[in-house]
């Protein structure tokens, strides 16, 4: 089987989505030029951005910067500029991209991002954010407010934490009106979260279009490029109008029976951040030989949507509490990742599971050799592990990789025609 | 009689043999070469010669199986597969009982799970640095001022192996610097070599299931010391077949007889293919 060309979304979706990112990035370009709209700095996963709405501040998402340095072949420079004032190789690669950048001044578009009016560091499961956001609100001389989410030690939190996190929210509640000077505008945060609840609902029926096959899209290479509006647009009429076109372009692509591939071959789960540096190399490892992914991991990191959990307008503050605590992939717990990675594979019918680990972040990769061992030998499905980085283009081997790639479509290959044989 | 080739062209060494299949599949020949700078050329010499030891010319090969990190650049073949496919079918082939193989060559190890069929159930390998491979026993031995060849029966004379704490095949240069300083015996450092690389090699392995027989393939498997040390920390003997280091051009051999089966293409080599001087 010869080497592949690179593989290409069909559709006009991935060009809109290019557009509201831009979009996004001249709103930001306009607030360091103007000092307007007010802005804040807070990470993805398990965040409050619905409040940032009733202020008409704008996010910043330092892991968004740093994704799209990478992919851009542009991380090393700020990576290595962390490393020059005294960041450890082992240090999470997002860490060191993004703190690099404002050292050197870099951004993904060459525009200029703001000083944050507020670093708000809303670490759910990951305590070095709370590290990075400290050193980012030195480096901007911003003010800096953590948020202190319970990790999720049950398979729901207890009433007590939805209230702990929903005092500390009424408290950035007032922390904002004194930044911004704006006046807390409780519709519109309602507002918000309704938009947050459409966009789940919306982006919930494309990822289960996947278990159709073939799949409409690539439920890792593909809904990275859709989560980028997840993120910034989540909780606007913008982010609505976006997931209400990208459901409508699934659902013909699902009705004239259109595939990632003219014939799809495989279909996997994909757990772990992509390598950035070498994302269409890697994604051209599975399209050598037609896998298409049918759902992964990395895209509930924002928000694991798909088994029903959505925001309620009913009770803002208590939903945005209880997406923070429990449903987004990093702040829990990892038994409930392997129940997450079972539903996929039995119910979006996989043939394999994908584990990528990413060297330089522990939060997501420790412990997945128990979770290939569980895979494998508890659920008996064939599961490949390779080793890179979500950031740092260092760690990435490609003559390795590929090999470890084609090893396990050869075995793949083989089981299938062999059970086909029987 | 139908023939057919296969081509492993490693990171250090590539190597060829001709397989027959008249009822029964027979290795006709086998071929080693340097791999060196020039990859192609090396993965043709290594087929040409192979026939010559058949005494066939190349024309009478049917098809060839290209595998190892060069086996896209092998300008003749006409099926690629990953070594680690290769190395369960040639064990498989070799020793029909094999359940798990140990692979160690010039760059990376690996453990395979195999099946009875000599399919790959699971496979798992060192990660991206040359620790616990071939390199770092080349590394060693440098150190020491002596040929590779010669670590392994050397390392079998140790009665106090030294510890090795490093796997790093940089690092693992001044450990062996520093024991030397301290008047250790060369035996007894060889010997804590082979036992570092073991033990990183039976964690590598427990992440398979160890099932037996183990059968232990390519380039390293020619060093006795390490197939002894690998074999303690085992707590089992291996199989270790003198053609250990052909393993995965056996492999692709068979995978080329399976595909002649499928037979759309014969008589694959062609005089325009050749890019040199041939053996």
């Amino acid at each position: 089987m010869g080497e592949a060309k690179h593989t290409e979304y069909r559709g006009s979706i991935h060009q809109r989505q290019k557009e509201l990112m831009l979009k996004w990035y001249e709103r930001l370009n306009a607030a360091a030029e103007t000092g307007t709209p007010p802005t804040v700095s807070l990470m993805i996963s398990g965040n409050c951005v619905e409040l940032l709405e009733a202020f008409g501040a704008v996010p910043i998402y330092p892991e968004v910067n740093a994704l799209q340095l990478a992919i851009r072949h542009q991380s090393l420079e700020p990576i290595l500029a962390a490393e020059e004032i005294g960041y450890a190789a082992d240090n999470c690669a997002y860490v060191k991209a993004d703190i690099g950048c404002y050292l050197k001044g870099i951004t993904p578009t060459g525009g200029k991002l703001p000083k944050p009016d507020l670093v708000l560091c809303n670490f759910v499961g990951c305590n070095t954010y709370v590290k990075w956001f400290e050193h980012t609100a030195v480096l901007t001389n911003s003010k800096l407010y953590v948020l202190d989410v319970p990790f999720l030690r049950e398979d729901n939190p207890s009433q007590a934490d939805i209230d702990y996190v929903v005092r500390q929210l009424k408290e950035l509640v007032t922390l904002l009106e004194q930044i911004t000077g704006r006046k807390f505008d409780c519709d519109r945060f309602v507002e918000a979260v309704r938009c947050s609840a459409q966009v789940e609902d919306l982006w919930s029926q494309i990822k289960h279009l996947a278990r159709r096959s073939p799949s409409p899209f690539d439920a890792y290479f593909d809904a990275i490029t859709l989560m980028g509006p997840l993120y910034v647009y989540r909780g606007t009429p913008e982010g609505v109008d976006f997931f209400r076109a990208a459901l409508e372009e699934m659902q013909a692509k699902v009705a004239s029976g259109q595939g990632v591939y003219d014939q799809e071959k495989f279909r996997l789960v994909i757990e772990g951040p992509p390598p950035y540096p070498y994302f269409r190399t890697f994604r051209d490892m599975f399209a050598k030989w037609k896998a298409c992914t049918v759902a992964s991991t990395y895209s509930t990191v924002g928000g694991l949507w798909e088994f029903g959990a959505r925001h309620d307008p009913d009770h803002p503050f208590e939903s945005v509490a209880l997406h923070m605590l429990a449903h987004n992939v990093t702040n829990r717990n990892y038994l409930q990742r392997y129940e997450q990675i079972r539903r996929y594979l039995e119910e979006w019918n996989a043939d394999g599971l994908i584990i990528h680990f990413v060297k330089s972040c522990r939060l997501f990769s420790a412990g997945q050799g128990d979770m290939r061992d569980y895979v494998t030998k508890t659920l008996g499905i064939p599961t490949l592990y390779i080793e890179s980085d979500l950031e740092d283009p260092r760690y990435f081997a490609e003559a390795q990789t590929r090999n470890r790639v084609d090893a396990f479509f050869e075995a793949l290959e083989h089981s299938k025609l062999t059970a086909t044989a029987v | 009689m139908r023939i057919a080739a296969g081509v492993d062209v490693g990171s250090t060494q590539t190597k060829a043999v001709v397989m027959a299949d008249n009822g029964a599949r027979v290795i006709l020949a086998r071929a080693l070469v340097d791999t060196g700078a020039n990859v192609r050329k090396a993965a043709e010499s290594a087929f040409l010669l192979a026939c010559h030891n058949a005494e066939i010319p190349p024309t009478a090969i049917g098809f060839v199986v290209g595998t190892g990190y060069g086996r896209y650049n092998i300008s003749f073949g006409n099926a690629q597969l990953t070594e680690i496919s290769c190395h369960a079918r040639g064990a498989h082939f070799v020793c029909p009982t094999t359940r798990t193989v140990i692979d160690m060559g010039g760059q990376d190890a690996k453990a395979i799970s195999v099946g009875s069929d000599g399919q790959v159930l699971d496979f798992v390998m060192n990660d991206k640095c040359a620790a616990g491979t071939g390199r770092f026993l080349a590394n060693a031995a440098d150190v020491m001022g002596i040929g590779l060849d010669e670590i392994g029966p050397l390392s079998q004379r140790s009665t106090r192996p030294v510890r090795i704490a490093t796997v790093c095949t940089v690092f693992v240069e001044s450990d062996i610097l520093s024991y030397l300083a301290q008047g250790k015996k060369g035996e007894d450092i060889m010997a804590g070599v082979h036992l570092a690389i073991a033990k990183r090699t039976l964690s590598l392995a427990r992440r398979v299931s160890i099932e037996p027989d183990i059968t232990m393939t390519g380039g390293v498997a020619r060093n006795l010391g390490m197939v002894r040390a690998l074999e303690q920390v085992l707590g089992t003997k291996m199989q270790v077949s003198p053609d250990a280091h052909f393993m995965g051009a056996i492999g692709a051999a068979v995978f080329a007889l399976e595909k002649m089966d499928q037979s759309f293409e014969s008589s694959t080599w062609r005089p325009e293919h050749a890019t040199g001087s041939g053996h």
